[in-house]
């Protein structure tokens, strides 16, 4: 049996503007029906990683794939199995959100339902309202549903959650999810570790241009980043220690406070969050000169667009 | 590797998106309320301004010596006017736009032809351009009492001149697009050469007025010649005498138009992309 091509690969890719590198050589699979977040700290090359993948901006070397296509040479049979969320959107909106959407689905050969997606975003009661009459949130909600409409094969999520309250959050999980049942694959880049979490199979970590970690989210950071830590209160003092034990570690303070319970206790396991927080330290710690890389504007001034 | 097989999508999508885009965007433009006042309202709003303020004035008067009102003199400038305003000043500022606030990023990522996106814009201003005309032309008969011609010559070099200018000019639109950096920016970059066009094209002045260098100035530029093209349809031909060449010259009117059709067909061949990848 042979292995089925990655729905994304990428291999050594670099993109410079001017002299400042924004990738620096990234090297990826994504698999098919996966989820996988690129993570990140802003201007760490994240959005350009993905636009290049979307096929908006070219790459300046390395490899890219996507759906077995050179992502800069896409036609549209190729774009049809497509669905983009793109970071940020300004559109006028002089449309409702049914007419958009209906719109847009006939583009697609297998469009979803219009108002089965305008239910799972939860519009159904700004269906018939105006776009631009809508709140951030409620935009954010269409433009995931443009993103969906199409019965995409492979789906781009650029933050796509900014905006959102934690209930509408909660809710767009769940329709992540139904997507991922049926067997969609999806690139996601977002702020939030409790999503990337939540959504991901696979994440990878990326500073200053280059994959600083990639792994299963239980794996990535390694062992020793998983290392539980215990806290407790001893005699008004907090008190923590990281251990690979913490049952035995517990059974022993329990032990030497005469077998009484302990002040404050938690055993606590790093989150996804705390790991990557760490390896992200870690990184800029070795790499001084990425605060220019920090500073300087993640994207070309011109495509920046109002939100 | 088992490797991905991609789908071929049907044929003759173009056609059909495109008819869809024409749906789309009338609709918005309607929704607009700055594009139907400053592109679908004003020339009707400047034929009633002009109409009303020199209507005690002398303009000429018709084959059979009735005396030409202000209304009919300036019923065929405000017609190449809205030419103008609804192709090249709306696209222009509208597709500015769109490349700004990512509409066009959006529609880049889907599979919609860039034929259907144009045939979507081309569409939009014939439908617009000619509820346009049929307002100016009805408040023109009903309102200001204005005679409008009787031959089907008149309405046939009517047909002609509307058509090829309303295309000429919505094609240039989407060729200037490219020039404003900014949505922010495009009206001021938009307006100065539309208002200047029609101050030199004898929309508000007549041309016949206007110096012999600044009448060579405009003769470079279409609106003249739609106005002038206009002006054979609705104006006596004893009017012809004062033109420029003393004839109505619809060759000429043909010629000019053609020309700036094909320079905005290859401008914007060259130069118009979805987005502005990686500027």
């Amino acid at each position: 049996m042979t292995p089925p091509e990655p729905a994304v690969s990428v291999r050594d890719l670099r993109k410079s503007y001017g002299k400042v590198a924004a990738l620096d050589g990234v090297t990826f699979d994504i698999h098919r029906g996966e989820t996988f977040a690129l993570l990140g700290p802003n201007g760490a090359g994240k959005s350009t990683a993905i636009e290049i993948l979307e096929g908006y901006r070219d790459r300046t070397s390395g490899e890219a794939r996507v759906l077995g296509v050179d992502p800069g040479k896409g036609g549209l049979d190729w774009k049809a199995q497509l669905g983009i969320v793109l970071q940020s959107t300004g559109e006028s909106g002089a449309v409702t959100v049914r007419e958009q959407l209906s719109h847009f689905a006939g583009f697609y050969p297998n469009p979803r339902d219009v108002d089965q997606v305008i239910a799972a975003v939860g519009l159904e009661q700004k269906a018939s309202t105006l776009i631009r009459k809508l709140s951030g949130g409620q935009r954010r909600r269409v433009d995931v549903a443009l993103g969906i409409i199409g019965s995409p094969t492979l789906l781009f999520l650029d933050e796509p959650t900014t905006g959102f309250d934690p209930e509408s959050r909660r809710q767009f999980w769940q329709l992540i999810t139904s997507l991922k049942d049926e067997g969609t694959t999806i690139l996601l880049t977002t702020h939030y570790l409790d999503e990337a979490a939540h959504l991901g199979d696979r994440a990878g970590i990326i500073a200053g241009g280059t994959l600083i970690d990639i792994g299963t989210i239980d794996e990535i950071g390694g062992a020793d980043a998983r290392v539980p830590l215990v806290r407790w209160v001893n005699g008004g003092v907090s008190r923590q220690q990281r251990t690979s034990e913490p049952a035995t570690l517990v059974a022993g303070l329990v032990r030497e406070n005469g077998g009484r319970e302990l002040d404050g206790l938690e055993v606590v396991r790093p989150s996804l969050e705390d790991i990557y927080l760490e390896l992200v330290a870690a990184y800029e710690k070795a790499e001084p000169g990425l605060d220019t890389v920090a500073e300087r504007p993640a994207r070309p001034a011109e495509t920046e667009v109002a939100r | 590797m088992t490797t991905i097989e991609i789908p071929r999508l049907p044929a003759g999508r173009a056609l059909r998106l495109g008819a869809s885009r024409i749906r789309m965007e009338v609709r918005s433009y309607f929704r607009q309320g700055d594009s139907v006042f400053f592109t679908f309202l004003f020339p009707l709003v400047m034929l009633t301004i002009f109409s009303t303020a020199f209507s005690n004035q002398e303009f000429g008067s018709d084959d059979t010596g009735g005396a030409i009102s202000a209304a009919a003199y300036y019923l065929p400038g405000m017609l190449a006017a809205g030419l103008l305003l609804s192709g090249l000043q709306n696209l222009a500022v509208d597709i500015a736009t769109e490349r700004s606030d990512g509409t066009l990023k959006r529609l880049a990522g889907t599979p919609l032809p860039i034929t259907s996106y144009f045939i979507g814009k081309i569409g939009q201003v014939l439908v617009t351009g000619t509820a346009q005309a049929a307002v100016l032309l009805l408040v023109a008969g009903l309102v200001f009492g204005v005679e409008l011609p009787g031959t089907v010559g008149a309405w046939l070099t009517f047909a002609w001149v509307f058509l090829l200018g309303v295309t000429t000019s919505a094609v240039l639109g989407i060729a200037l697009s490219r020039l404003p950096r900014t949505g922010k920016s495009a009206t001021a970059v938009v307006i100065p050469i539309t208002l200047v066009l029609q101050f030199i094209s004898g929309v508000y002045l007549p041309f016949s007025q206007l110096p012999d260098w600044l009448q060579n100035v405009a003769n470079a530029f279409p609106l003249k010649w739609m106005a002038q093209g206009m002006r054979s349809v609705f104006l006596p031909d004893s009017f012809a005498a004062v033109e420029q060449s003393g004839a109505w010259n619809l060759e000429g009117v043909a010629i000019a138009l053609v020309a700036w059709l094909v320079v905005g067909l290859v401008v914007c061949r060259l130069t118009f992309r979805w987005i502005r990848k990686d500027s």
